[in-house]
């Protein structure tokens, strides 16, 4: 690990201070030490953010539920309001790293983890989300892990969260302050950034914002929903294709609303509006899942090792929708 | 607030007492603990998250000490492998892998029992899949995984 400075910070006006010193941010700090300990980053400063009052979960007055950015993937995890409304993003979170990990990480932070990709993680490779114009070993090497969906020719690193999948299906947003005070809502789909020629910048934020609080829309109460995570073993790894599902059947149990988002398979969170326009007022029976799902990996452009992931998805949408409709 | 600075005087409460050192900000709370504080009980596996050897109680919670910076356990409460016993008489979940010959090696050892005693705390051991799934994030590379379940069982129906 390379040198650097610490400071714990009391408040949003101090975090932007040092942000603007040209400090990075650390909250739970469970991806920030890894890269720390790769030296895939070398921050002259670190400045914690842990003193700020940005953790716990509160329903709004318009029955939103508004997530702090400090709070502990465990600690939303179990909030009863969370798992009775909106399953999706519970299963997302049970299914998140390790016990330990869901003590540490906060959901602000799971926003902004990097990709797993091993070329990012490794600095003696090219690698141009790192080092930008360095040339992208994945397309080429090792990439059983790596994107089939918004890849471009510079980078086809998945964006590995499961968090943001599920707030994707439940239209949530996030809310940002810049360095001047400024607040904004950024919605979850509109978040995470295409790769394009400019892979290094992932996601909506400029320097210097700050993550304050997540929040999921009175209207996702609506709907029944269910997340699916298909990974190389039971329980502490990472997505090799993930589905979530939010819908809502009107009273002849036609599919009156739907928003469906994969992850593992993409480089950002993946929404899928052909087959989400598939279901819409049909009937939720299993040859409509079926004939729905196919579309799932419509556009996948697939490598050597990855292939395997465009029929995957298909049949993670697929399952999950059987599971969520009680078809099994 | 303090200004930025790259070394501090760190005050941690470990099994109880309180404990000064001085530490680099690069330090990390699981090479604070062994290499300055000297208790070696608690493992380096990966330094990555990825194994749970590191495991330690944060404030009655399970957390990987390699994942965090030691400053950032300023005035916390840690439980280490080393604060479970009470003199000679083993911590229950302690007794329980050694009855369950619940490992070979020992090296994951301090790491799973820490993890189980969290579980335990947690109300999260009410089932063999649920330890299961509670435990996946201690890696046994001997692979006594069906002797630590079996202890973590026993020692969670004696009330952990």
């Amino acid at each position: 690990m390379q040198p650097f400075s610490y400071a714990p910070v009391a408040d949003a006006a101090a975090a932007a201070l040092r942000a603007r010193a040209g400090a990075s941010f650390i909250a739970g700090g469970t991806d920030m030490l890894q890269l720390l300990q790769e030296n895939v980053l070398q921050p002259d400063e670190l400045a914690d953010l842990n003193g700020l009052p940005l953790a716990g979960i509160t329903e709004e007055a318009d029955g939103a539920l508004r997530i702090g950015a400090l709070t502990k993937l465990q600690e939303a995890a179990d909030h009863p309001l969370l798992r009775e409304r909106h399953p999706v993003v519970a299963e997302a979170l049970d299914a998140t790293a390790s016990p330990m990990v869901r003590h540490m990480a906060t959901v602000g932070g799971n926003l902004l983890q990097r990709t797993r990709c091993l070329y990012f993680r490794d600095v003696s490779t090219p690698c141009n989300k790192r080092q930008p114009g360095s040339g992208c070993s994945a397309l080429e090497g090792e990439n059983r892990h790596n994107a089939i969906l918004g890849g471009s020719e510079h980078c086809i690193a998945v964006q590995p969260s499961d968090l943001p999948v599920a707030l994707v299906a439940v239209d949530a947003e996030v809310l940002a302050r810049n360095t001047d005070g400024a607040e904004r809502w950024i919605p979850v789909g509109g978040f995470h950034r295409l790769p394009g020629d400019t892979p290094e910048i992932e996601t909506a934020l400029k320097p210097g914002d700050l993550i304050l609080a997540i929040r999921i829309p009175a209207h996702a109460a609506r709907w029944r929903s269910h997340y699916v995570k298909v990974r190389d073993r039971a329980s502490f790894a990472w997505a090799l294709c993930s589905a979530a599902v939010a819908l809502r059947l009107d009273e002849q149990g036609r599919v009156a609303e739907v928003r469906i988002a994969a992850g593992g398979v993409a480089t950002k969170p993946w929404r899928l509006p052909r087959v989400e326009q598939e279901l819409l007022g049909h009937r939720l029976d299993r040859d409509r899942v079926r004939l729905s799902a196919v579309w799932a990996s419509e556009g996948a452009v697939t490598r050597t090792g990855n292939a395997y992931k465009a029929p995957m998805l298909q049949h993670t949408v697929e399952r999950a929708l059987i599971e969520l409709g009680g078809l099994a | 607030m303090p200004e930025p600075a790259h070394s501090f005087m760190l005050t941690i409460h470990v099994n109880g007492v309180e404990r000064q050192v001085q530490v680099d900000a690069r330090t990390t709370l699981l090479d604070a603990l062994r290499d300055r504080l000297h208790l070696t009980g608690t493992k380096k596996g990966c330094a990555l998250g990825q194994c749970g050897a590191c495991t330690v109680l944060l404030e009655d919670r399970r957390v990987v000490s390699c994942l965090m910076l030691a400053v950032m356990a300023e005035g916390k409460q840690v439980t280490t492998i080393e604060g479970l016993a009470r003199g000679e008489e083993l911590h229950p979940v302690q007794a329980a892998f050694v009855e369950h010959d619940a490992f070979q090696c020992g090296y994951c050892t301090p790491g799973q029992i820490m993890s189980a005693v969290g579980a335990i705390k947690e109300g999260r051991a009410r089932s063999d899949d649920e330890i299961r799934e509670q435990m996946s994030g201690n890696l046994c590379r001997c692979g006594a995984y069906t002797n630590i379940v079996a202890a973590v069982r026993d020692a969670a129906a004696q009330g952990g």
